[in-house]
């Protein structure tokens, strides 16, 4: 099992959860958060001040799936969350050892 | 028409019968109408003081309240709330009289402490045609507003138990002698007051509405206050943005209509002066917006919607005094120039001398004030209002050049009455009780530090 982690411009979360599930992905969860990468973010202008907007809102999406679902999942989220302009964000992947339904205790990839 | 027939073929002898009754009927026709003219300028006086009074709060309250930091957000606007039930209780007490009592050049006298004398008779030396009780809480509600811009100075970082110590003294020591000298009975600046003898009305200032007696003075002791209680922790380094201009929009908005009933108001009648007042209120905050917003375009690249907001503000006060005197194209004019002066004031001087005038109610109220009442100096017509007698010059342009020195000295006094009350009333307060928050109180946020509370309590509900 693989965990992908996504970090996405939040205006692209509804293009990629419908990507998502067309790829035949189930399960996600997603979290409102903010950060910046190497753009380090934006400056604003209030009564003539400037100021340095350093963590930018983005979204956060965690899902977990079966091995040979990685690459297809990446694919999806890459597909519609790439504009080509810094910020576009990044995908992280990871091993899973474990995956339990806390319902029925199901083990495993079936747990997904 | 038919009394006057019936007059005509009357015998000689009960012409003197007619004639009574015809003076009767007169007499009645006369009551008549001015009962009729009675009802309808005090139904648009009490609307105009409720309008005033939505000008404090929501208005004033959310145009500041969404300026500062989510944590401040309840302590701003209980700071323009706490004037809306303590300036009230201390007018019926003391200061209506102080302001508009018969009194000397300078300050009311006490005949109507606790409101004696203050009914429902109209009193003709303020207006004629309203309930005198009309008049004084109209005037009220600019008493409450004058204060709560003040605020904006010293947001995020005062006492509330000062603000209100400090407020309560201002009221008393400038406000009210500042009131009277310009539209109280005999008062030194008052322009209706020319001729009356002694120094009543010696320097006559044109001031419909308050650009000296409100703007310049809050303005004025904003910045005095801003100084004498020194920065925010962390200011400028550390980033204070607004945490909702949105909140900042809708009371700006509310402030523009509200506006209405401050100048409209001014005329004290529903008059053709009102309507007069009304357009020029209209039409200056119109182009204010521009002026600033076209200004901001240039410098920055960008019109943000902060900056029309506050542009259309800065427009407001600056027609303020011009309002009941000039003409709409005059008022486009005066709200351009107040749109681009106060957006110099707010963003560059500012900067350059680096106090930390929070919410910019100097840059917006004393700089937009000042500039308002020395231009109505200029652009006042006694075609729309013949102040001075019909036909006489009224402004500068006109060629009364006198006029824009005697604005000048309405604006010298108002900025030196400022400067001195405020000055003495914080050094008292901040000997007796301290005037801003410790330093942990103020990292914590007035909200909870002073008040117990939180404005966002996004665990709860």
């Amino acid at each position: 099992m693989q965990k992908i982690e996504a970090i996405i411009q939040p205006s692209k979360l509804d293009a990629v959860k419908d990507a998502l599930v067309e790829a035949g992905i189930s399960g996600i969860t997603i979290f409102e958060a903010r950060g910046h990468g190497r753009q380090k973010g934006h400056t604003e202008f209030y009564r003539g001040r400037e100021y340095a907007v350093d963590l930018l809102p983005k979204v956060k999406l965690e899902l977990v799936v079966s091995d040979e679902m990685k690459d297809k999942a990446i694919e999806a989220i890459i597909s519609v969350a790439r504009t080509g302009r810094i910020g576009d964000g990044k995908i992280f992947v990871s091993r899973i050892d474990e995956a339990i339904r806390i319902r029925n205790d199901e083990r495993g990839e079936i747990a997904l | 028409m038919t009394a006057g027939m019936a007059l005509a073929q009357a015998p000689a002898s009960s012409q003197a019968d007619r004639i009574a009754a015809l003076e009767k009927t007169a007499g009645e026709n006369a009551a008549t109408i001015a009962k009729a003219q009675s009802a309808g300028d005090n139904a648009w006086m009490l609307t105009s003081a409720a309008l005033v009074l939505m000008m404090s709060g929501p208005g004033l309250a959310l145009f500041y309240g969404g300026l500062v930091r989510k944590k401040n957000i309840l302590g701003t606007m209980m700071q323009t709330f706490a004037m809306m039930a303590v300036i009230t209780v201390l007018w019926a007490f003391v200061t209506y009289s102080l302001a508009f009592g018969t009194g000397n050049a300078f300050i009311g006298g006490l005949h109507n402490v606790f409101l004696r004398g203050v009914g429902l008779a109209p009193d003709p030396a303020y207006a004629p045609t309203i309930p005198l009780q009309t008049y004084m809480v109209y005037q009220l509600m600019f008493a409450i507003i004058t204060p709560a811009l003040i605020t904006g100075a010293f947001a995020e970082r005062m006492k509330f138990s000062a603000m209100l110590v400090f407020m309560m003294l201002w009221a008393i020591l400038v406000y009210s002698p500042m009131a009277h000298m310009v539209w109280g009975v005999g008062g030194l600046l008052n322009a209706a007051a020319v001729g009356t003898g002694g120094l009543a009305g010696r320097f006559p200032c044109l001031d419909f509405a308050g650009g000296t007696v409100v703007h310049v003075t809050s303005g004025v002791s904003a910045l005095v206050t801003a100084l004498y209680l020194g920065k925010r922790l962390g200011f400028p380094q550390k980033a204070f943005m607004p945490h909702s201009v949105v909140l900042s929009f809708i009371g700006a908005c509310l402030l523009w209509v509200g506006w209405f009933g401050f100048n409209a108001g001014s005329a004290l009648a529903a008059s053709g002066l009102a309507t007069s007042a009304f357009v020029a209120t209209h039409f200056g905050a119109a182009a204010a917006a521009i002026g600033w917003s076209a200004a901001e375009w240039l410098r920055n690249g960008k019109p943000s919607a902060l900056g029309a907001i506050s542009g259309a503000v800065a427009g407001l006060v600056a027609i303020t005094p011009a309002s009941g005197f000039v003409t709409p194209m005059s008022a486009l004019w005066i709200g351009l120039l107040a749109g681009i002066f106060c957006f110099f004031m707010v963003v560059i001087v500012k900067n350059v001398f680096g106090y930390d005038d929070s919410l910019d109610a100097f840059g917006v109220h004393g700089a937009g004030g000042t500039l308002g009442a020395i231009l109505t100096g200029f652009f006042a017509t006694w075609v729309v209002n013949p102040i001075f007698g019909a036909g006489k010059a009224t402004g500068f342009f006109e060629g009364n050049h006198a006029q824009v020195f005697n604005q000048l000295m309405g604006v010298l006094i108002a900025w030196t009455i400022s400067i001195v009350g405020t000055l003495i009333i914080l050094f008292v307060v901040d000997k007796l009780i301290g005037l801003r928050v410790n330093e942990d109180d103020e990292r914590a946020g007035l909200d909870l530090s002073q008040h117990g509370e939180e404005g966002y309590d996004w665990e709860g509900g």
